[in-house]
This record gives structure tokens, sequence and C-alpha cells, in this order.
């Protein structure tokens, strides 16, 4: 495979604060004042005390990496991690302050919508103007306004100026413009979280199409994990202007960023295995892990319609009528999310037996907020002692949960509550 | 393998540099994007008399009032003579070449402040917008031009001495260096105002008074023999050279000494060169300023 982009030490520098006073006589004034040997009269107060501290800061930092062709690399970072700054670099809109880009085929990005649409002209007009801004020429204008205006669903109104749109059908027409430019590589910002529903989900699938089916290159800027996930193939994340992970596969880099994002995270432990720390006695746990729906082990992250379970096996060598097991649930905040035990509805369900006893129990991720969660085993004899208590050092599992594809883009990861549940809707009669 | 690519660029189709040569303008590119050049004319032809009642006779009625009102307060009260050109002749061709100047300069010099959205979002050669208004002032120029060539054959068959030269195929060179020198001058000012803001309100007071110490109310010849011992400060005018010779070509009066031609040409050359360098280094980081 060859390679598409490669960035090398590129660096963008911002000055904070005042770059100067934006009006010349100010700054005529300033500059008379230091050749005269006094105080700046547009000085800041101490200014003098902080002339070394920087005023300046990197938005972008030492940062390089290659994309090969035909990738489609999600990049994930909190808000002011250089994500944008990187995309108008690579979109040629600002310039770096160091290091070097080079780039192996026609760019287009999309770092927002219907950029140059104006008001007064008709949408047909719009679509030749917008797509000669976006660097397509007239021909291949002529070649797909068919396409374009059958993909927007506004034929009836396209002759209309577009100021007389409703904000949905001018984003439906903007993002049909450009989805239909030609490029070898596309970047793009959150430019899908627009229009309806409906809209959305077709814009998704045209986002696909685009980078699957093509082999392009795809750049892609979201918060929206979901959106990510289901786009990129690899990806990497972004803090203060620095790559600080990056992975093959999209999956390992949201969970990273999903764990990455809270500083008290827990240890990221998959599989808890006992060693020789229960051995011997009478409720011994020897093994918890986690499986989807399917029976495969889950590793680290679980999608929200995962039908996650928690399996154990446990080896009892005296069964005790009062015994109960159940399973404590935390959120990595410390919040604790429930208790639940085996005999908390019918107890005649739950027969043990003397040996290993194999358990599992249904994990509820489908309530859940994205997040990092940790799973530990309890056990007690009832309203008598705990064998297993509620402790940090009782046997436990850690998993990361993550909108599944299932998940519309109006799901938001961070609304209030402390869960997330997605529930099933039904029309009544 | 890195080690080869360095500096070996051919491979790669674009290469991001942070600084470029003072003056690195891919005329090629520009060429490329010919159909958004002609894309912008269009859009500002169209939007300029869009939902308005008169539509484009807009472009004349500003400077055929702008001739009823010179003609009544610089012909009649001040009594200026015209180098017995007919008044509606003298001033409404001083006043199209004189608003083309102007307009070729306002929008260069708004090019950065204008566009700041549009530059934010999405690329494409910056110079494209300079070089759409050219031609989109022209329009207005051309049709203004329809107007005066209909005046002009009015007086010409009422007995006004006013007879063409044939220095009136020069006409696109006069307008080409008006172009020149009103771009040339705007994208200085563009690339300055787009840090000191209140550049912007000396300019638009600095140019209608400009208006003045060039001959536009006022013949050159009116000037020279009133002021013989000052008329040399006229060559430090670029803008009256171009104008009396529009005055020489298609009125046969009037016209520009060599010395304030050489200057005016001169001075336009240097204009465009300093506002492309500026306007050239400013367009790669004006977004980080804005």
């Amino acid at each position: 495979m060859s390679i598409a982009i490669r960035v090398e030490h590129l660096s963008k520098e911002y000055r904070l604060g005042v770059i100067n006073h934006g009006m010349l006589y100010k700054d005529f004034q300033s500059w008379l004042a230091r050749r005269l040997g006094r105080p700046d009269p547009h000085g800041q107060l101490g200014a003098a005390h902080f002339a070394d501290q920087k005023d300046r800061f990197w938005a972008l930092k030492d940062l390089s990496f290659e994309i090969e062709q035909g990738d489609r690399v999600g990049i994930i970072g909190r808000n002011g991690a250089g994500k944008s700054t990187l995309l108008k670099i690579l979109s040629r809109i600002t310039a770096p302050t160091e290091g070097i880009v080079r780039i192996k085929g026609r760019v287009a990005s999309l770092l927002e919508v219907g950029t140059g649409f104006h008001g007064e002209l008709t949408g047909r007009e719009n679509i030749y103007l917008n797509g000669a801004i976006l660097g397509m020429k007239k021909r291949e204008i002529d070649r797909k306004i068919d396409e374009i205006i059958d993909f927007s669903e506004i034929e009836h109104h396209i002759d209309t100026p577009v100021k007389r749109y409703s904000s949905g059908m001018y984003v439906r027409l903007a993002f049909a413009v450009a989805a239909h430019l030609d490029s070898e590589i596309l970047i793009a910002d959150e430019v899908l979280a627009v229009g309806d529903a409906a809209f959305q989900k077709k814009a998704l699938g045209k986002m696909n199409d685009l980078s699957k089916d093509f082999g392009r290159t795809v750049l892609f800027v979201s918060h929206n994990m979901n959106t990510i996930s289901s786009l990129c193939s690899s990806g990497f994340v972004l803090d203060r202007g620095a790559m600080v992970f990056s992975g093959k596969s999209i999956d390992k880099v949201v969970s990273w960023y999903i764990k990455g994002g809270n500083r008290d995270a827990f240890e990221s432990r998959a599989v808890w295995e006992d060693r020789d720390e229960y051995a011997g006695k009478k409720f011994s746990p020897k093994k918890l892990y986690l499986i989807d729906g399917t029976g495969e082990m889950v590793s680290e992250v679980a999608r929200t319609e995962a039908n996650l379970r928690l399996v154990m096996d446990i080896e009892l060598r005296e069964i005790s009528q009062l015994l109960n097991f159940g399973i404590m649930l935390e959120a990595e905040e410390g919040d604790l999310i429930f208790w639940s035990f085996a005999k908390d509805a019918d107890t005649s369900n739950v027969v043990l037996s003397e040996g290993i006893n194999k358990w599992s129990v249904r994990v509820p991720c489908e309530l859940l907020r994205p997040g990092q969660y940790k799973v530990t085993l309890l056990a007690g004899l009832h309203n008598q002692r705990w064998i297993i208590p509620p402790e940090p050092s009782s046997p436990s599992v850690v998993f990361g949960v993550c909108p599944g594809h299932g998940v519309s883009s109006f799901f938001d990861e961070n609304r209030p509550g402390s869960i997330a549940p997605i529930l099933e809707w039904r029309k009544e009669r | 393998m890195s080690d080869i690519a360095k500096d070996d660029d051919g491979d790669w189709s674009l290469v991001i540099r942070p600084k470029r040569k003072w003056l690195d303008i891919d005329l090629r590119e520009i060429y490329r994007y010919r159909d958004l050049i002609k894309l912008f004319v269009n859009r500002d032809f169209v939007t300029v008399y869009k939902q308005t009642i008169l539509g484009p006779l807009w472009f004349i009625i500003n400077p055929l009032f702008t001739t009823i009102i010179y003609s009544f307060v610089f012909g009649n009260l001040a009594a200026i003579p015209t180098d017995g050109i007919p008044q509606t002749l003298f001033y409404y061709g001083g006043t199209m070449l004189w608003s083309y100047f102007t307009s070729c300069l306002n929008s260069g010099a708004d090019v950065f402040s204008g566009n700041a959205g549009l530059f934010s979002k999405v690329y494409f050669p910056r110079l494209t917008v300079p070089i759409s208004k050219v031609f989109s002032n022209l329009i207005s120029v051309a049709i203004q031009f329809g107007t005066l060539a209909v005046f002009y054959v009015y007086f010409a068959a009422t007995g006004s001495p006013v007879r063409p030269t044939w220095w009136a195929f020069a006409l696109p060179l006069i307008i080409a260096q008006l172009a020149a020198l009103g771009t040339g001058f705007g994208m200085i000012i563009s690339s300055l105002t787009t840090k000191y803001r209140d550049l912007r309100q000396l300019i638009g007071f600095g140019v209608s008074l400009w208006m003045y110490a060039t001959p536009i109310v006022y013949p050159l010849s009116e000037l020279t023999s009133r002021y013989p011992d000052y008329s040399w400060l006229m060559s430090l005018n670029p803008v009256a050279a171009p104008i009396e010779a529009f005055r020489a070509a298609f009125y046969g009066v009037g016209g520009p000494s060599p010395e304030m031609l050489i200057s005016s040409i001169v001075m336009t050359a240097v204009f465009l060169f300093a506002g492309l360098l500026l306007f050239n280094r400013n367009e790669r980081t004006f977004v980080d300023v804005v």
C-alpha cells in the first residue's frame, strides 16, 4: 500500500491574547513609548512580570503520522485537542508553523456544508457555485447535477432562491453537493450532524459508500463515537496537540479514548482469575469473564446492544441454604449503579452443587452511559456475614461501554442522568 | 525510505510547508479554477439586481445622477471649464472610469474581511476573488460605456467638437491599467486591514478626497494653466494619466504628458506587485488573526 498522507513534525502555534491593538495609532503610541523609554500606554498592568510567560500556545506540537491509501481514519479528542487545526492545515486553510505535509491525490475537504451558498441564488445556481468553490469544474457539475438534485430530494424547489429554503432543505442541498465531489482523499469534520434523522441516515450511508466502495482515503473528525466507529477502520487520539494513542482498529482507539478521558479510570481487566486467594475456601471463585450474545469473550469494550453476560466459575465445598451471591456494578466516577443477587427472584431456580458451578448473569449494558464500568462479585450468608464483601479487592472485571451500531444519531452520549438506557418504544393502538 | 523521499516532492501532488517564497503564484491552479471565477462574476452580477425594481438599470442610474450633480455644481456654479467637451460627456466619462477604479480598489480591500467565513472553511486559490471582482466590475463599466456611446453619438450629431482618435482602440489598456492599479492598491490595503481595522476608515475617506486630486471634475489643462509650477504634482497621482488618456482618445482634447504617463505606468506596476506580494504573504495565515 502506498502512503496517501505523510505528516512530519507538524506544529501550529497560535498567539494568545492581544496580537496587536487592532488600531494603527495605538500600535504607534506603544512603539513611540518604547522608543522614548516610557511605559506602554496600552500595555497590561504588570505585563513585564509575565513577559516570558506563554502568550503563545501550540495547537499542534510535533505531530507525525502516515496514512495509507484507502485508510479510513477517525480522529478523536476533546475540544481544543487540535483536531480542527489539523484538518485546517491539511485542507490548506491555514499554514503550519513548522513541519511538512505531503499529500498524494486530490483532496476534498468538508469542514462545513454549504460554504459559499448565496441566499439570492437558486438551488441550481448554488450547486454550481458551491461545487466550484469545492474545486469541481463546470463540466463535472453538469454531469452530476441530476444526481445531486436527486440526492437532495428538493427537485421541486431547485429553481427557488435558497433563502426561501427551510434549514433542512438547505443542509440537504449542501450535503448533496459535497457528497458528489470526486477526490482520492476526503477530509470531513462533523458534517453529518445535520438534517433530520432520515437524511442523516442517508448521509451516513453515502459517507460509508464514498469511503468503502471507492477505496478512498478518509479522515474524519467527530465527537460521536458511534459515527466514528461505524465510518472508520483505524484512528488516533489527539490531546493538547499531540498524538497520544493510535491503533489499527478503531474499536481499540475508541475504547482507549473512553478510558483515557478519565484520569481515575479503573485499571483495565477483562478477565479475573483466582491466584490462590480464595483456594480451599467453602465459596471459592475461580474465574470471572464477560461474553457477548454470540458467546465470544469480550476483551475491552462492549457495545450497548451486545447482550453482555458475566460468567463466573465458582467452586463450592459446602452448601448452605443461606448462601447468596450477586454482582455489584460501579461506574468509573465511583458511582454505584446497582447490586443484584442470584436469589432476588425465584430461589428454587438457584440450585447449587458441590464442585465447580458455572453461572452467568446478564449485564444490562444497554442501560448504561458510554464509559468504563467495574462489575464485582459479591457473596454472603443471608443476614449473617459477608463471604466476599463489596470491597475494591473483591473479584471484579472492568469493561467499557460504547454506543452500538444500532444507536441513532439522536442518541447523545452526554445527556444527563446516571444511566442512559436505550428502551424499547412501541406504538399502542 | 523516508530519507529518500525527503527531498523528492515529485511523487506528491501536494506539499504543505510553513513558509513560501515571497511571490509564489500558481497561475496554472488559478486557470484550473476559471469556472469558479466565472461563477463568482455571475453571482456578483445576478445578486445585484435580484429583488430590485430597476434591475441592471442601477448600473447607469448612479453615474447619470452624479453627472447631473457635477454639471450643476462644478460646471455651472463653479464654472470650471471642460476643455470644450460637452459637460455630460466630460463628467459621465470621468465618473465611469473613477468608479471602476474605486470599485476595484474597494473589492480588493475587502477580499479578506468580506470573505472571512468562506476562507476559514474551504481552500481555493484566494486570488480568484480579486480577479473575479475585476471582471464583475467590468460588466458595469461595459453597460456604462454603452450609455456613454449613446450620448456620444447624440452630441457628435448635434455638432459638438468631439472626435475620437485612433487611440480609442487603446481603451482596453486604459481599463486594464485602472483595474491593475485599483486591485493592487486594494490588495495592499486588504493585507494591512487584517491587522489594522481603522485603516479601512481612512481609506474610505481618503478615496473620496483622492477624487479631487484627480482630473475628474476638472480637466488637467485647467490645472496646468492655473498652477504651472505645481503641475508636476499630477505625476504623483497614477490615476490621472489613464483618465486624461481616455479624454484624449475619445474626445480629442487634453491628454497626459509623457512623464505623467510613464510615472503612472511605473507606479501601477509597483502597486500591483506590492499588492500581490502582501496578498501572498497574508492569504495563508490571515485566518488565524481575524
